[in-house]
């Protein structure tokens, strides 16, 4: 550690510079271009949703705020059932994360700490399962939450991922490299329950991967969207994203008003996203390189 | 240890059998916290993928009962030129969005690790954004910036003389414009992925390098590169497992779900996925569908399987 950081200034090269002053000029360019295009949609995004349709079509489209958020909002309303689409899509998504964080610690709980005949064949299936796409059960499982009652209800939506291979994966990885074996023996000694331990002892200490899982799942669920399309039929029932794909259809309609639906899907979840950027980029890096 | 292994007798076996038993039974509430994930795959995961398998034997319409018709929905499938061009398009996306998405990606992420560059965080957060948003909200927002009279995207091109595009309307954009919305929406999550493992990378191993006089384009082709490579395959086999499915961006932006034209102009943007969806769910031809979602399959581990054996083989080792 120290020799890495001694040898910084010294070596000028550090541990791989890229260029000299004015290459890492047209770097910094090329990052910051790059960056201004990826944020230049969400800037139109907000800029478009407090316009009307004909401000909107014309030459030079507009660039700066207008005044007509409060009509186009008004007209969103009339459109869809905005608000009772966007508390389904927060309903869906918090009982899911609540009883994917449960199970999926307890899983990860149960691979970390015990050794139990069967142990790594188990675990080695359930890695294999994330190789397997998606859609390959798909009219299947529909049959089989027809055949369960299940259509048109948020069922199919919150319990089939519940306890899911990603989550398992993760919460193994952080209770091995984090809990120590004597904290549970520690309690085992004083004749704890192994719910007690789970909850009392574990818990506490695995609350940043838990809320890291927390953010991955919520954001997931939100955006679902091929599913909650195929299940929910009643529009009192859809999801926001479902009730979206609707606008595009209508004839006619404020893009404006469009736009603005977008925000109202797209803003809550930016504004989680930007307050927890690093738990959020450390549970999506966390698979991918350990995993490998 | 080895000579103790062969002449271990029948008893030696039933005693470690029990040992195994008493260690399981002592274990119960390890199997007891680990099973949601297994009864919950069988019922969700297994049983519909075995059950689609002997659906892709069937002619069925969901509602009366299934007829047995052998090999005919495979036979069916190998000529229908509409799920060839659909496979054609979900190829030609890619090649047009993925590739160049992870190449980008992964020229971001040699930047932002580079020790000289400040603002790691903000750069990281920034390429990341897209990524948490809505495919239906974001696929809104582009459909108005492709608008071909006065879209934004046209009137950013005419400033530089360039005639209007019929982005979304006309058979020979509407399958670069989904790829430029893919490429904005997933150049993030690989860049992040890809900048995870330059940074695993152990800082002495170039340190050491300089010492014995590497130069930068040698520590890049014999250190970076090789140490990435896992990183690299895991990353390409994801996206190909995720591009041959893509559903979201190209249904949204090819005329919406309730589309009597799926795929848009000339069926230009219509991918597997999506005409997987139409033939089960708007035709009602469930036993055809599952037969698409098994040679899709097929073709998903094809191309990985591929790839693997492509990349597997080190070109500096």
């Amino acid at each position: 550690m120290a020799t890495t950081v001694q040898s910084r200034p010294r070596s000028g090269g550090g541990r791989d510079r890229l260029a000299g002053p004015f290459g890492m000029a047209v770097l910094y360019a090329v990052l910051a271009g790059g960056a201004l295009l990826t944020a230049f949609p969400f800037y139109y995004m907000l800029v478009t949703s407090t316009h009307r349709t004909s401000e909107i079509l014309r030459i030079p489209p507009p660039m700066w705020f207008g005044a007509a958020l409060q009509q186009n909002y008004l007209e969103l309303l009339d459109a869809l059932p905005f608000w009772a689409s966007f508390w389904n899509s927060v309903a869906i998504a918090a009982v899911h994360t609540v009883l994917v964080l449960l199970f999926c610690s307890l899983g990860g709980y149960g691979f970390a700490k015990f050794r139990f005949p069967g142990r790594d064949a188990l675990f080695a299936f359930l890695l294999a399962t994330l190789m397997v796409p998606g859609f390959l059960g798909l009219i299947p499982v529909f049959i089989v939450f027809r055949q369960l009652g299940w259509i048109d209800t948020w069922l199919p939506l919150i319990i089939p991922g519940i306890a899911n291979a990603f989550g398992i994966f993760w919460m193994r990885q952080y209770i091995e490299s984090s809990v120590p074996a004597e904290l549970m023996d520690a309690a085992r000694i004083d004749g704890a329950h192994e719910v007690r331990i789970y909850w009392n002892v574990i818990v506490p200490v695995i609350v940043p991967a838990l809320a890291a899982l927390a953010i991955l799942t919520f954001i997931g669920k939100w955006n679902d969207f091929l599913l909650p399309l195929l299940i929910l039929k009643e529009e009192e029932k859809y999801t926001l994203p479902v009730a979206l794909s609707t606008l595009r259809s209508l004839r006619g309609s404020e893009i404006g008003v469009q736009i603005l639906g977008a925000t109202g899907a797209i803003m809550p979840i930016l504004v989680v996203f930007i307050s927890a950027s690093r738990q959020f980029i450390s549970g999506i890096t966390a698979g991918a390189v350990k995993g490998v | 240890m080895a000579t103790q292994t062969v002449s271990m007798d029948a008893r030696a076996r039933a005693q470690d059998r029990r040992v195994m038993w008493r260690e399981a039974r002592r274990n119960g509430w390890a199997y007891l916290f680990i099973s949601p994930f297994y009864l919950l795959y069988a019922v969700f995961g297994i049983f519909p993928v075995l059950y689609g398998l002997w659906l892709s034997f069937h002619k069925w319409d969901g509602i009366s009962p299934m007829q047995w018709n052998g090999a005919q929905n495979y036979l069916k499938l190998l000529t229908d030129d509409i799920w060839w061009y659909t496979i054609y398009n979900t190829i030609w996306l890619f090649f047009g969005a993925t590739v160049p998405q992870l190449c980008l990606a992964l020229l971001l992420a040699f930047i932002i690790n580079s020790s000289y560059i400040r603002g790691k965080d903000f750069f990281r957060a920034a390429y990341f954004m897209p990524i948490v948003c809505s495919a239906v909200a974001v696929s809104l927002i582009f459909g108005s910036m492709f608008g071909e009279r006065y879209g934004m995207l046209n009137f950013a091109l005419s400033a530089v003389g360039i005639p209007p595009i019929d982005w979304l309307g006309s058979a020979a954009w509407l399958k670069p414009s989904i790829a430029m919305v893919t490429v904005w929406q997933w150049t993030g999550y690989s860049m992040i992925i890809f900048l995870a493992g330059l940074q695993a990378i152990n800082l002495e191993l170039y340190e050491a390098a300089r010492v014995d006089g590497a130069r930068t384009r040698d520590v890049f082709w014999h250190i970076t590169m090789p140490l990435l490579r896992p990183v690299i395959l895991f990353q390409v086999i994801l996206s190909i497992i995720g591009a041959m499915q893509t559903f979201d961006l190209p249904v949204m932006l090819a005329g919406g779900t309730q589309s009597s034209a799926p795929g848009g102009t000339d069926r230009a943007g219509l991918v597997a996925a999506v005409l997987l969806y139409w033939t089960a769910f708007k035709y009602t031809e469930f036993g055809y569908a599952a037969a698409m979602s098994f040679v899709l399959f097929f073709l998903i581990i094809t191309f990985s399987y591929t790839y693997n054996r492509f990349q597997g083989r080190s070109p500096t080792e």
